[in-house]
């Protein structure tokens, strides 16, 4: 039986690793991601978890090594944080055109510089585009479930990419939470062992990562897209299984107090709980506003935003990351470009703010949709409005 | 050649040797002639050559030319000893 326990969210992390049967380990330890590659060593050598870890010299070696485990059949982990993910960057595009899944748990850290080992989500965004599956975490729980399903979702025949897990560096990593931890049995019956019909095999040999001259790489690049793109399906699908198994439903978009409401609040990761409670006491007063918090980043859930914000004049969306001398935070511009071929499109406003680790409490979830109605309705000379900066 | 729709999974090759198929001739723009009134057979030609291009008739014992392969380079007729090998503009 499954059973709730009070742990801390990188050693849930590291549980569902282990519950997952991960067979190759390759990871380099850095802030905020370490407690999850302690703990998973210490699995190893302690003979709990039957896998090969592999001391790699950098982050770079890392996902190489990984790529060529995941290759070889390998049911494949690795996890990393902030300048970790930057330094794995080179490497980060090949599982996604070579189609080696695997999974990697990202414990979001501000970039670099000032150095900064508190979290936001500078390093989520900087890896955007590598082609990845990735799913946002918003607290403990989802963690470990999301981290597990991940596994199912990468090695499903229909989907066959590396996924991403995000998760809020100290934000989550570090903070102990009540969670229920799966049982072995209940997830060996979710999670099939993986079976890669193109893996390295000298008996049928294939070669993978070869070159891709002009004549056939626009072709590679579509079918890539199209699959990353079509996985949805199938990642809506597994989620909707493990709901249905274990009680605990995920969805691409997950919606709060939003059917209604006439201005919506849009966050990933884990400052979601808190706006939680700004919405809450808006709604209270009467206000009419609700939150949608993005759970699936790659592929970009167009469809299920577009449904869940039907009812919006307004959305306030906040981003953890600058695209420094750009139009709006990351998130933000995307959702806009999401609405703005609809005949009927609210008005997105864009903050940026929890930067570098610094906080957002309620009040400030609240001082942020208040102001961000009244952008709506009047503009604003700014592209963005930065929250809590001193003046 | 493929439709976006037949690509492989992950673009994995299936079938051994298929670097054959892309010719790397294409990117020539000299090519080697030889005088075999010079060629002593010594085989130098066959062994500096990076593309595997050059390699020898079973009949005569002369060398044999992959022109769909040579990228050009030259190599061959700057080690050939005797001068058998010169290079000329590939103008076709």
């Amino acid at each position: 039986m499954a059973k709730k326990v009070g742990t801390e969210v990188s050693f849930a992390a590291a549980e569902a690793i282990k519950l997952a049967n991960a067979d190759v380990i390759a990871a380099y330890p850095i802030t905020p991601q370490t407690h999850i590659v302690e703990k998973l060593s210490e699995y190893v050598a302690d003979g709990d978890l039957d896998a090969e870890y592999i001391c790699v010299e950098s982050e770079h070696s890392a996902m190489s090594a990984c790529c060529g485990s995941s290759a070889t059949g390998a049911r494949t982990f690795t996890a990393t944080a902030g300048q970790g993910l930057e330094l794995m960057h080179e490497v980060l595009t090949i599982p996604a055109s070579s189609r080696l899944p695997m999974v990697a748990a990202i414990c979001n850290r501000a970039l670099s510089g000032p150095l900064s080992v508190w979290g936001d989500h500078s390093d989520m965004m900087g890896v955007r585009d590598t082609g990845w599956v990735q799913i946002v975490a918003e607290n403990g729980q989802e963690v470990h479930d999301l981290l597990i399903s991940a596994f199912k979702i990468a090695e499903h025949k229909d989907v066959m990419f590396p996924v991403m897990v995000h998760m809020d560096g100290f934000h989550l990593t570090h903070v102990i939470e009540s969670i229920i931890i799966m049982d072995q049995e209940e997830v060996d019956k979710f999670l099939p062992p993986f079976n890669y019909d193109h893996k390295l095999d000298p008996d049928s040999p294939v070669s993978v990562g070869t070159y891709g001259p002009p004549h056939i790489y626009p072709e590679i690049k579509k079918a890539q897209e199209v699959a990353l793109t079509n996985s949805k399906e199938t990642i809506k699908k597994i989620w909707k299984e493990w709901g249905d198994m274990f009680g605990r439903h995920y969805n691409p978009v997950e919606t709060y107090k939003s059917d209604d409401a006439e201005t919506i609040l849009v966050t990933m990761g884990s400052f979601s709980e808190t706006a939680t409670l700004a919405i809450d006491k808006m709604r209270a007063e009467g206000k009419k506003v609700g939150l949608i918090r993005l759970r699936l980043w790659r592929p970009f859930p167009f469809a299920e935003l577009r449904d869940a914000a039907k009812s919006a004049d307004n959305m306030v969306v906040l981003d953890r990351a600058i695209s420094y001398g750009g139009p709006a935070g990351p998130l933000c511009s995307e959702i806009r470009s999401a609405f703005y071929q609809m005949k009927k499109r609210p008005q997105v406003v864009s903050f940026i703010g929890g930067l570098g680790g610094r906080d957002i409490a309620p009040e400030e979830f609240e001082e942020m949709i208040t102001k961000g109605v009244e952008i709506a309705k009047n503009g604003s000379e700014n592209e963005y409005e930065m929250l809590g900066v001193r003046e | 050649m493929f439709s976006w729709k037949e690509i492989p999974i992950g673009a994995i090759v299936t079938a051994p040797g298929s670097a054959k198929e892309y010719r790397t001739g294409d990117w020539r723009s000299q090519r080697p002639e030889w005088d075999l009134a010079k060629c002593i057979k010594c085989g130098l030609c066959y062994i500096y050559c990076p593309d595997a291009s050059i390699g020898w008739k079973q009949d005569d014992g002369y060398p044999w030319w992959d022109e769909y392969h040579c990228k050009g380079c030259g190599i061959c007729a700057n080690e050939c000893w005797t001068k058998a090998i010169h290079m000329v503009e590939e103008t076709e």
